[in-house]
């Protein structure tokens, strides 16, 4: 019988778990000092204390995501050992051939390693929260930027959609869509039909209106943009990509096509103030003296001085997507129970909390931390970007 | 003002309309009403069965039409059973067949029966809101001073040690949603055997189990600080980094006005120059945000609820879609919207009582 550990014992056996995390972590930003005059806005950033303690930290996430099954020390589905909520620290007792001799962070209440779990659930957070956002960036551009430089009928109507949108109760919505009853009405697939299809419609844009002059040329990047985005999209959609390689499951579509519909009007609002404001400068009216289309101008014109505030929101947006996940995940409306994300975790710790409070304790804390990070990040970015 | 108004109601009560058809689209799918027929019926219903128990109990035909009889427009349903009873939408709640009135939609103040908690959703929603109030009455009691005065403290020397180490309050405060920090409240203050609560009890100081505690179903009856100290901190404090960040932008940009620095060389104290001169100015922008909180403190407030088990508004609108109560979802997101359009239309109003420089056409 082993004694427990000290919890300086675990905080360093914690410290030597992450040791991938540490090398690459100290490589980025070694090489990101040495060359940062070179690296434009990303290297203005380590010149602001603030900005660099939040890209450190969601580093610290990304890295942890992509090293997961180095640093997990047993499987974060599988249950050890008969003690149920075993104490962090305690020796894993009861198994043959155990794998890691401790249970870091303690267990939950069916005896899964919550140390493996957290690690694991930066995986799981880490894999929709920024694609989430992207399409939802995607939506938000390409229906705000005609809203904004157009203006009329079509502004007072996508506003309209986008306002109801945005009044809706977040918590509601999610209960109204994201339910195994909703899945069978097909639902989702036709929400994720309309909202997956606009990153193809906005690429294809972008490439016809800078290249329409150049038609072999155009021919060419519309033709393979088309053929790999519609590719994608018939898999992750419909799930019927003939080879196999896009696919998303009923309800991790379900829970992206939520997230995605919940941030893309917001987008879409922020998009559209960008615009009103821009499309009064002189090199939009140079454009459209010189008889450039209305797309070119709003794609390669306003799109580019508008990516100060837009990239400052996606850094904010990627947390607040992580904090929405987190909530689907608290009201076990997740991916699936035994799912390790954080959100489902707190909800699966919260019914034991006031005994054995570290089951929730632990990935609270690690949401806590990439959110953090995250917004530190945009704060650094925005000083930053301010700047000049 | 008067075309401003009538305009943005307008606007208000459509949007209502529409959301409410969304919702009522999405409770009323077919496979929720089969689940509703299972669980009201019983579980071992054939799928004939089913089909004729939706159809008896009014969520037959077209949904546009069952949405008009629960808004009040429509003539509620009434059927006649081979035994000669009359039953009906409005014959349910008046007892009576012969005297029941023909429309009863929540224009007419009928909001239905709640399946689940088997009572008028009027009667639920009433006693749930009142909870709800007290619970939103002292957040804002907590939040709005609070944030002010951070938001301004650290506005009015931007780039100053205060402002700093407040900014990081509030950016932190702002990455804590309600469940992680109502979990690490909850851990810290009362826990049996984490926190501080066992230290306190080592030291004799506290006689009870814990500091605080775990649940609020006892503020139900009694507030008390003990049991509603931590809910409340729980919602305020991620309002709290919000607001003050707002504040605190508006009141940087107070601060480098003109008539700041004419005030300063006049030779007015700067304890004078920020309450006379910059406060009013600064306070425009955030009342808005403030008002425009009101729809995500609901996302609060439904975590807060059922982590302390408290039973108001939120904990009713999870337990409505948990047990896929239609009439209680309906009449809870009735509210909800309403919540959420009424403070937008106050916070533009308000916008342009607070701001001179703004005159509507």
């Amino acid at each position: 019988m082993q004694d427990a550990l000290s919890w300086g014992g675990i905080i360093l056996r914690i410290l030597q778990q992450f040791l991938p995390v540490w090398i690459a972590l100290i490589a980025t930003f070694a090489l990101s000092l040495r060359f940062k005059r070179h690296l434009g806005l990303f290297g203005k950033l380590f010149d602001s204390p603030v900005g660099m303690i939040g890209l450190a930290l969601v580093l610290f996430w990304v890295f942890t995501a992509l090293f997961a099954n180095m640093i997990i020390t047993m499987d974060p589905i599988g249950q050890f050992g008969r003690t149920k909520n075993p104490l962090p620290g305690l020796p894993l007792t009861g198994v043959e051939n155990p794998p890691y001799p401790y249970f870091l962070l303690g267990g939950d209440h069916l005896a899964r390693d919550v140390f493996s779990r957290m690690v694991m659930g930066a995986r799981e957070v880490l894999k929709i929260a920024p694609f989430a956002t992207a399409f939802a960036f995607m939506v938000g551009v390409t229906l705000g930027l005609p809203a904004g430089y157009f203006g009329g009928k079509l502004d007072t109507a996508l506003s309209f959609l986008a306002n109801l949108v945005l009044a809706f109760p977040v918590i509601l919505l999610f209960y109204l869509l994201v339910t195994p009853e909703i899945r069978d009405t097909g639902i989702p697939v036709y929400l994720a039909a309309v909202l997956f299809i606009f990153p193809v419609i906005f690429t294809c844009t972008v490439l016809n209106s800078r290249f329409h002059t150049d038609p072999p040329k155009r021919n060419l990047m519309i033709g393979v943009t088309l053929v790999i985005g519609l590719w994608a999209y018939s898999g992750l959609a419909f799930n019927l990509d003939p080879l196999g390689i896009w696919s998303m499951g009923p309800n991790l579509l379900n829970v992206f096509v939520s997230v995605v519909f919940v941030n893309a009007p917001t987008v879409f609002r922020i998009v559209r103030g960008l615009v009103l404001d821009i499309k009064a400068r002189d090199y939009v009216a140079a454009g459209q003296t010189r008889g450039e289309s209305a797309w070119y101008i709003m794609l390669w014109e306003i799109l580019p001085n508008a990516r100060g505030p837009l990239i400052v929101d996606f850094c904010l947006r990627i947390g607040y997507t992580t904090i929405l996940l987190g909530t689907l995940g608290f009201f076990g409306l997740g991916v699936t129970p035994e799912s390790p994300d954080w959100g489902s975790t707190i909800n699966a710790g919260r019914k034991l909390l006031l005994l054995y409070p570290h089951a929730a304790i632990v990935p609270a804390l690690a949401l806590m931390s990439l959110v953090l990070g995250l917004n530190l990040l945009a704060d650094g970015l925005r000083e930053e970007s301010l700047k000049d | 003002m008067l075309k401003f108004l009538i305009r943005r109601i307008s606007v208000m009560i459509f949007t209502a309309l529409v959301l409410t058809f969304v919702v009522f689209f999405l409770t009323n799918l077919p496979p929720n009403l089969e689940k509703l027929a299972r669980s009201e019926g019983s579980v071992r219903m054939t799928d004939d069965a089913v089909a004729s128990w939706i159809v008896e109990n009014g969520h037959g035909g077209p949904l546009l039409g069952r949405y008009a009889e629960w808004l009040g427009l429509a003539p509620g349903w009434t059927l006649t059973d081979e035994k000669g009873v009359t039953r009906g939408r409005c014959i349910d709640v008046y007892a009576e067949a012969g005297s029941a009135p023909t429309f009863c939609g929540i224009l007419q103040g009928n909001w239905g029966i709640s399946t689940f908690a088997k009572e008028p959703v009027g009667d639920v929603l009433g006693r749930s809101l009142g909870a709800t109030g007290w619970l939103m009455f002292w957040v804002m009691m907590v939040m709005v001073p609070a944030s002010l005065v951070i938001g301004i403290l650290s506005g009015m020397r931007e780039g100053a040690r205060t402002d700093r180490v407040l900014s990081v309050f509030s950016i932190a405060s702002t990455a804590t949603p309600e469940y992680v920090s109502g979990v690490i409240l909850l851990a810290v203050f009362a826990s049996v055997n984490a926190g501080l609560s066992p230290l306190l009890r080592d030291w004799g100081l506290l006689s009870d189990r814990t500091l605080f505690y775990g649940t609020a179903t006892s503020a139900m009856d009694k507030i008390t600080f003990w049991n509603f100290a931590l809910p409340v901190m729980t919602i305020a404090l991620y309002g709290i980094g919000y607001i003050s960040r707002m504040t605190r932008a508006s009141m940087t940009e107070v601060m480098t006005q003109q008539y700041i620095r004419t005030a300063r060389l006049k030779g007015v104290r700067f304890r004078d120059v920020v309450l006379r001169h910059a406060l009013r100015n600064a306070l425009i922008a955030p009342f808005t945000v403030i008002m425009l909180q009101f729809p995500w403190l609901l996302n609060g407030v439904v975590i807060t609820e059922l982590l302390f088990n408290y039973k108001g508004f939120g904990w009713t609108l999870v337990q409505a879609a948990g047990n896929n109560d239609i009439d209680l979802l309906l009449g809870c997101s009735v509210v909800a919207v309403l919540v959420v359009l009424i403070t937008q239309l106050i916070s533009d109003i308000g916008y342009v009582f607070l701001n001179p420089r703004i005159r509507l056409a």
